[in-house]
């Protein structure tokens, strides 16, 4: 047997050249740029600049604000993913079993996908307004003052509906996609060993859907940290104030409102690291526990 | 047939050489909707005034997005002449000394006479260095003032409160019997922090309000500061005041829909108010004082934003941008702009066309803001110079929304201001090295 190869040693390189190029330019150059920031305070025009050290980190340690964004973030990430994740399962499976009309009833639960996050922050504003929205009429009927704005909490419950909902279809489409990759004879003889739908579906269904529901959950991290930027945005028309904010947020203010670019590119390498660790731990869960078939 | 056609496009030929012989200069604004026409509007005006240069507007987003994109261009060489900067970025771009053409020296060197004392009082030194140089053009100018349902107030039989005293007693018990919210207003920063200090005279920086150092201090951790505030909770608790969070829109619609009687917004507010048709009667005057506090009530400053001449251009450039400085202060052009929008004119001159005109017997809460902005002086009334402002702001805005949310109180709030402000301030001065 021949081994294919490439008999010039360059050749490969000569090809990986434009996509090396252009992860060089785009990616690498930029994040080392970030990085060299962080360790300066800068004139925004370029005039003048200040090393500092580590001084942009110690003082996001330091402040309160950020770390009431960062905890804000890790609740928010944690809700969003779960109940986008749980709630799209939950609609899969149900779908699943569906034999009338199962295409209609899918391309429903597919649509939201074409919405994007900030005209979601838009509906959202809509659904959720402090002085005419329906759901805030709605939940005024049990006793709830909804005051999207000006509640914290309101806010926050707001932003949650608005990202889980707009990542629904997202999740729905891959568990769907997956459960219909198992195998029929499978199903079947789990029909046999196991009478109680519930059984089945814990025992056989979902250890067999553990990769789909990996590979998703890792997607649903960086989605509820970085794209649901959008609907915070459109959310708080402008004003920041007291509103919950996630880290990413907080980037954007502090760098392109605020034009500080030493402390929010210490922010984004904070970023960097939290995105490359979740990385080497997708990698390393790949290789050791989940078995894709 | 065939020749006229010729003749016709040799004459467009020639008529577009020409145009292309005209120095083209840009200027990027923030001003959207029905400004954004008027905007347009002055820059046509500008074009079919005179033949040797071409203006073009281009609209660029809010306020932070429109600096943040100049920085960015600055820094790439692409800046545009004429850049738009809000009242908190100023200290920003007049602190990047080499960014900006001080527009004082802009204009003389170009041969077109400049007298800063043509310009009104509030107006003359906020965008000026320390020593009284004009670094920016003030452009469009408004200033905090009370708005009021007239119908309401008529209802209740109580007159628009002069001091906070007579709000707190009187106005506001009358206008809830007669089934009111009798105040809001839409930015806290600005209305209750900034220009609380002008109105009553009182210091809101060390450095002269921050004017002749970057080693400044901020001063709002104040007795007079917490005092308002504490009485501005108790008011939100009795239904006084209602607050519809940091959104300037949400605190201005219930005054709209009659809900609130008394609301403070921007001088600026009262072209889009008079084409709303409001379902009642409006008018406007001067922002209330504490008589505990002073009772001799001084001027307030402008906010709103001015233009910056971008430096790096060339010398045929800069005079067009000189031409159109030249053109836009004119007493016609900035009547124009008052009259439209309801930002103040910036000029003597233009307000005394405006009150020729006849337009305050006509609109007599047009005058309020440049009445207001003419009042008696002070040595805290010309303004304030702070770096990273838009984020001093953003910290008043969170710790306002938590005082009035029950998360933290007046004390600890105006604290948490100073601290993180000073920290804010402190790490401008270092960018500035």
């Amino acid at each position: 047997m021949k081994r294919a190869g490439f008999s010039d040693r360059w050749l490969p390189v000569l090809f990986l050249l434009p996509q090396l190029t252009i992860i060089v330019i785009f990616f690498y150059w930029p994040a080392a740029h970030a990085v060299r920031s962080s360790f300066f305070l800068q004139d925004p025009f370029g005039f003048g600049e200040t090393f500092v050290g580590i001084k942009n980190y110690t003082m996001l340690l330091d402040s309160a604000s950020y770390l009431r964004a960062a905890w804000f973030t890790v609740i928010f990430v944690t809700l969003v993913t779960f109940l986008s994740l749980a709630i799209a399962l939950l609609l899969a499976v149900k779908a699943d079993k569906v034999i009338r009309g199962a295409k209609t009833y899918r391309t429903l639960l597919m649509w939201v996908y074409a919405v994007a996050p900030p005209v979601a922050g838009v509906i959202g504003l809509v659904l959720f307004d402090q002085s005419w929205g329906p759901i805030k009429d709605f939940v005024a009927q049990f006793g709830w003052d909804f005051r999207l704005g000006v509640n914290y909490f309101d806010t926050a419950f707001t932003l949650v509906v608005m990202s889980v909902w707009k990542q629904l279809p997202v999740n729905f489409i891959f568990f769907l996609s997956g459960l219909q990759s198992i195998p029929r004879s499978v199903r079947e003889a789990a029909l046999i060993d196991n009478r109680s739908a519930a059984g089945r579906f814990w025992d056989v269904t979902f250890p067999l859907l553990a990769p789909t529901g990996f590979f998703l959950l890792i997607i649903n991290i960086t989605y509820a940290l970085f794209d649901t930027f959008g609907i915070f945005d459109t959310t708080f028309k402008g004003e920041p104030g007291n509103n919950p904010m996630t880290l990413v947020y907080k980037v954007y203010l502090d760098g392109f409102r605020g034009n500080d670019l030493g402390g929010s590119s210490a922010q984004s390498v904070i970023l960097m690291v939290l995105v490359l660790a979740l990385t080497i731990f997708q990698f390393r869960m790949v290789e050791r526990r989940i078995h894709y078939t | 047939m065939k020749r006229l056609s010729i003749v016709s496009s040799l004459a467009l030929m020639l008529a577009s050489n020409a145009a292309f012989a005209e120095t083209q200069i840009t200027w990027w604004h923030a001003m959207g909707g029905a400004l954004g026409e008027t905007v347009n509007q002055i820059a046509t005006d500008f074009n079919n005034s005179q033949d040797e240069y071409t203006i073009t507007p281009v609209f660029k987003g809010s306020y932070e997005e429109t600096l943040t994109a100049g920085i960015a261009a600055f820094r790439a060489g692409e800046q545009p002449n004429i850049m738009q900067v809000f009242d908190a970025g100023a200290a920003t771009v007049i602190g990047a000394k080499g960014a900006t053409i001080p527009v004082q020296d802009l204009l003389t060197q170009n041969g077109v006479a400049f007298d800063i004392n043509d310009y009104i009082s509030g107006v003359r030194y906020f965008y000026a260095d320390a020593d009284g140089k004009m670094i920016g053009m003030p452009f469009n100018s408004s200033s905090p003032i009370m708005y009021f349902n007239v119908d309401a107030l008529a209802a209740s039989g109580v007159e628009a409160p002069k001091t906070w005293e007579e709000f707190e007693t009187t106005t506001a018990p009358a206008l809830i019997e007669a089934g009111y919210i009798p105040l809001a207003q839409s930015h806290s920063p600005w209305i209750f922090v900034e220009n609380f200090m002008s109105r009553h005279n009182l210091p809101f920086a060390t450095n002269d309000n921050g004017y002749t150092g970057s080693d400044t201090q901020i001063l709002v951790n104040s007795d007079e500061m917490k005092m308002h505030w504490t009485n501005v909770k108790e008011w939100l608790d009795e239904g006084k005041y209602a607050w519809y969070g940091a959104s300037w829109d949400d605190n201005q619609a219930p005054f709209e829909e009659g809900k609130v009687a008394i609301w403070m917004g921007s001088s600026g507010s009262f072209g889009g108010l008079m084409q709303k048709d409001l379902p009642f009667e409006f008018s406007a005057t001067y922002l209330p004082y504490w008589e505990e506090i002073t009772t001799e009530p001084t001027q307030t400053f402008i906010g709103g934003a001015s233009l910056f001449a971008m430096a790096g251009k060339s010398d045929e450039e800069n005079a067009a941008t000189a031409a159109f400085f030249e053109f836009l202060t004119s007493p016609e052009v900035q009547y124009m702009w008052h009259r439209e929008t309801g930002y103040v004119p910036i000029t003597t001159a233009a307000y005394e066309l405006a009150k020729e005109d006849g337009h305050y017997d006509r609109f007599p809460a047009a005058e309020v803001g440049i009445q207001q902005l003419s009042l008696a002086s002070g040595e805290n009334t010309k303004g304030y110079r702070m770096g990273f402002y838009p984020q001093i702001r953003d910290v008043m805005n969170r710790e306002f929304g938590r005082i009035l949310t029950d998360e933290t109180s007046v004390e600890a709030a105006f604290e948490t201001i100073e601290t993180e402000a000073n920290e804010l301030l402190s790490r401008f001065a270092m960018t500035q090295n």
